[in-house]
C-alpha cells in the first residue's frame, strides 16, 4: 500500500523527496560496485521480479490481504544497493504508469519502502548472520529475520513522518499501535515467504544469492581423486 | 505475444496532449500536484476548479472517462482509510446520521479524498497519453540519472514477460490443486517465486551478454 498525494503536507513531501534523492544517489554508486556494467540489465530484471513478487497476495486478517513488499528479499538476493535501486524504480514505475502511490509522495514512498525497508532488512539479515552459525543453511532464517524487522520498521518510520507532516489529528499512540499491529501481521507473511524464497534459491543457485557470498567464500574447493582401482594398468 | 506493445494503461490517440513532449508533461504533473497538495483543504471551490481543469484536459485528449474511471480502483484502500478517519481522529465531535464523528477528522478525510483523487486522475491522464518509451526519453531529458532510466527501461520492457511467466506458474500450481493464497501452500508458492528470481536473473545475464555483443558501452540510445 503506497502513500497517495495529500496524505502528508507539502514540506514533508519535499523533505522526504530530498532524502530519497540522497539515498538513491548513494545506492547508484554502491550498485556499480555490486554489479559493475551488468547493473542495468540485472537490476532491471530484478526490479521486474520484485514487481511480479508484489502481486503475491496473502490473507492477513478479517478477509483483507497484504502483499509482499520485498525489501529484505531483494537486499538478500541482489545486495542492498541494487535492492534500493530496484525498489525505487518499481515505485517510480508504479507512480508514473499505474498511479499507485502519489507523484508528490514518491519521495515518501521511496524513503519508506526502498530506503528504510531495505536498509533495516539488510542490517537485520547481517545481524542474524553474525549470531547464526556460518553455514549456507543459516542464510534463509537470517533473511526471514531481516524481513520480520523491515516491515514494522517501515510502519514506524511512516508514523514518524505522519507526526511531522500528517494532515489529520489522529492520536499518535493510536496510529502507532494500529500501524505496528497491522504491519506485524503483514510482516509475518513477509517473513515466511522471504525465508522460503531465499531457501529455494540457496538450494539451487547459491551463487546468485548476494547474502550467501560471504559463506560461500569460506568453503574450500575440495578435489577428490578416485582411488586407483586394483588391477588397473597405467 | 500478440497483444499490443504499449503498456496496459496507455490509450492510443493523437490529441495535443498525446503529442506534447513527455518531459513537459512530467514537469506539469509534478508542478500541478505540488500546488494541489499545498492548497489548504478549506478552500472548497479551488478543488472544484482543479477537478474541472482535469476533466477538461481529459476531455481534450479523447480518452474515455470510463477508461480512467475503471483504473481509479488503485485508490480504494485509501478511500477506506479516509472513511475511518472521522471515527479515530480527535477534536470536537459532531452528529452525522446518528454517528459521533470528529470534525477535524471529517475535514482531513475530505482533504485526503480530494487530493488523492485528483492525484490519481492526473497521473492516469499522463499514463494514458504517454508511450512508455516517450516517458523514458522525458526522464532522460530531465536529467534523471542514466542508470535509473536504463533500469526503468528494462523494467518496462520485461514487465509483461516476467508477470506472464509468474501467471503461468500460478496457473500451473492451481491446476495441480494448489491454492497459492493459502498459508498451507506458502512453501510451494515460495519455491515458485524463487524459481522466478533465478529465471529473471539469468535472463538479465543473457540480455547483458546480448547487449555486449551488440556494442553496449554503458549508454542507452532510446
Amino acid at each position: 500500500m503506497h502513500v497517495p498525494d495529500g496524505f502528508l503536507d507539502a514540506p514533508t513531501s519535499l523533505a522526504t523527496g530530498a532524502v530519497a534523492v540522497a539515498g538513491v544517489a548513494i545506492a547508484l554508486r554502491g550498485a556499480r560496485r555490486e554489479l559493475d556494467d551488468r547493473t542495468a540489465p540485472i537490476a532491471g530484471l530484478v526490479a521486474t521480479f520484485v514487481f511480479a513478487g508484489q502481486m503475491v497476495n496473502f490473507p492477513v486478517a478479517g478477509g483483507t490481504s497484504g502483499h509482499l513488499l520485498g525489501g529484505a528479499l531483494a537486499a538478500v538476493l541482489a545486495g542492498p544497493f541494487t535492492a534500493v535501486l530496484c525498489l525505487s524504480v518499481v515505485l517510480l514505475v508504479q507512480a508514473l504508469l499505474m498511479a499507485d502511490g502519489g507523484i508528490t509522495a514518491l519521495g515518501t514512498n521511496v524513503t519508506l519502502l526502498a530506503l528504510v525497508a531495505v536498509v533495516v532488512g539488510w542490517l537485520g539479515f547481517r545481524a542474524a548472520q553474525t549470531v547464526l552459525p556460518k553455514r549456507l543453511a543459516s542464510v534463509p532464517p537470517a533473511a526471514a529475520f531481516g524481513a520480520l524487522v523491515s516491515v514494522p520498521a517501515a510502519a514506524v518510520a511512516f508514523t514518524g513522518l505522519y507526526a511531522l507532516g500528517g494532515t489529520a489529528p489522529i492520536p499518535l499512540d493510536t496510529l502507532l499501535t494500529a500501524m505496528l499491529g497491522w504491519h506485524t501481521l503483514i510482516g509475518i507473511g513477509e517473513t515466511v515467504i522471504t525465508g522460503f524464497v531465499v531457501g529455494g534459491v540457496v538450494a539451487v543457485r547459491p551463487d546468485l544469492v548476494y547474502g550467501a557470498r560471504r559463506v560461500l567464500a569460506t568453503r574450500e574447493l575440495e578435489i577428490r581423486t578416485p582411488q586407483d582401482p586394483a588391477g588397473a594398468t597405467s | 505475444m500478440g497483444a499490443g506493445h504499449g503498456h496496459r494503461l496507455h490509450y492510443h490517440g493523437h490529441s495535443r496532449l498525446h503529442r506534447a513532449p513527455a518531459h513537459l508533461k512530467l514537469v506539469a504533473l509534478v508542478g500541478f500536484m505540488l500546488v494541489v497538495v499545498a492548497t489548504p483543504r478549506e478552500l472548497y471551490p479551488v478543488f472544484g476548479g482543479y477537478a474541472l481543469l482535469l476533466v477538461a484536459v481529459i476531455a481534450s485528449t479523447g480518452v474515455p472517462f470510463g477508461y480512467i474511471g475503471k483504473r481509479m480502483v488503485v485508490e480504494v484502500p485509501f478511500v477506506l482509510f479516509a472513511v475511518l478517519m472521522p471515527f479515530v481522529a480527535t477534536g470536537p465531535r459532531t452528529e452525522v446520521l446518528g454517528l459521533s464523528l470528529s470534525e477535524p477528522g471529517l475535514l482531513a478525510a475530505w482533504g485526503l479524498l480530494a487530493k488523492a483523487t485528483i492525484g490519481v486522475a492526473a497521473s492516469l491522464t499522463l499514463a494514458a497519453t504517454t508511450e512508455p518509451l516517450d516517458l523514458l526519453r522525458g526522464l532522460q531529458r530531465l536529467r534523471v540519472p542514466d542508470l535509473i532510466v536504463q533500469i526503468m527501461a528494462f523494467m518496462v520492457r520485461y514487465l509483461d514477460v516476467v508477470t506472464a511467466e509468474m501467471g503461468r506458474m500460478l496457473t500451473g500450481m492451481r491446476s495441480r490443486g494448489c491454492d497459492p493464497r493459502s498459508p498451507r501452500h506458502w512453501p510451494l508458492l515460495a519455491r515458485s517465486v524463487g524459481a522466478l528470481f533465478i529465471r529473471s536473473y539469468e535472463r538479465g545475464e543473457r540480455v547483458h551478454l546480448a547487449m555486449l555483443s551488440r556494442g553496449y558501452d554503458g549508454t542507452f540510445r532510446l
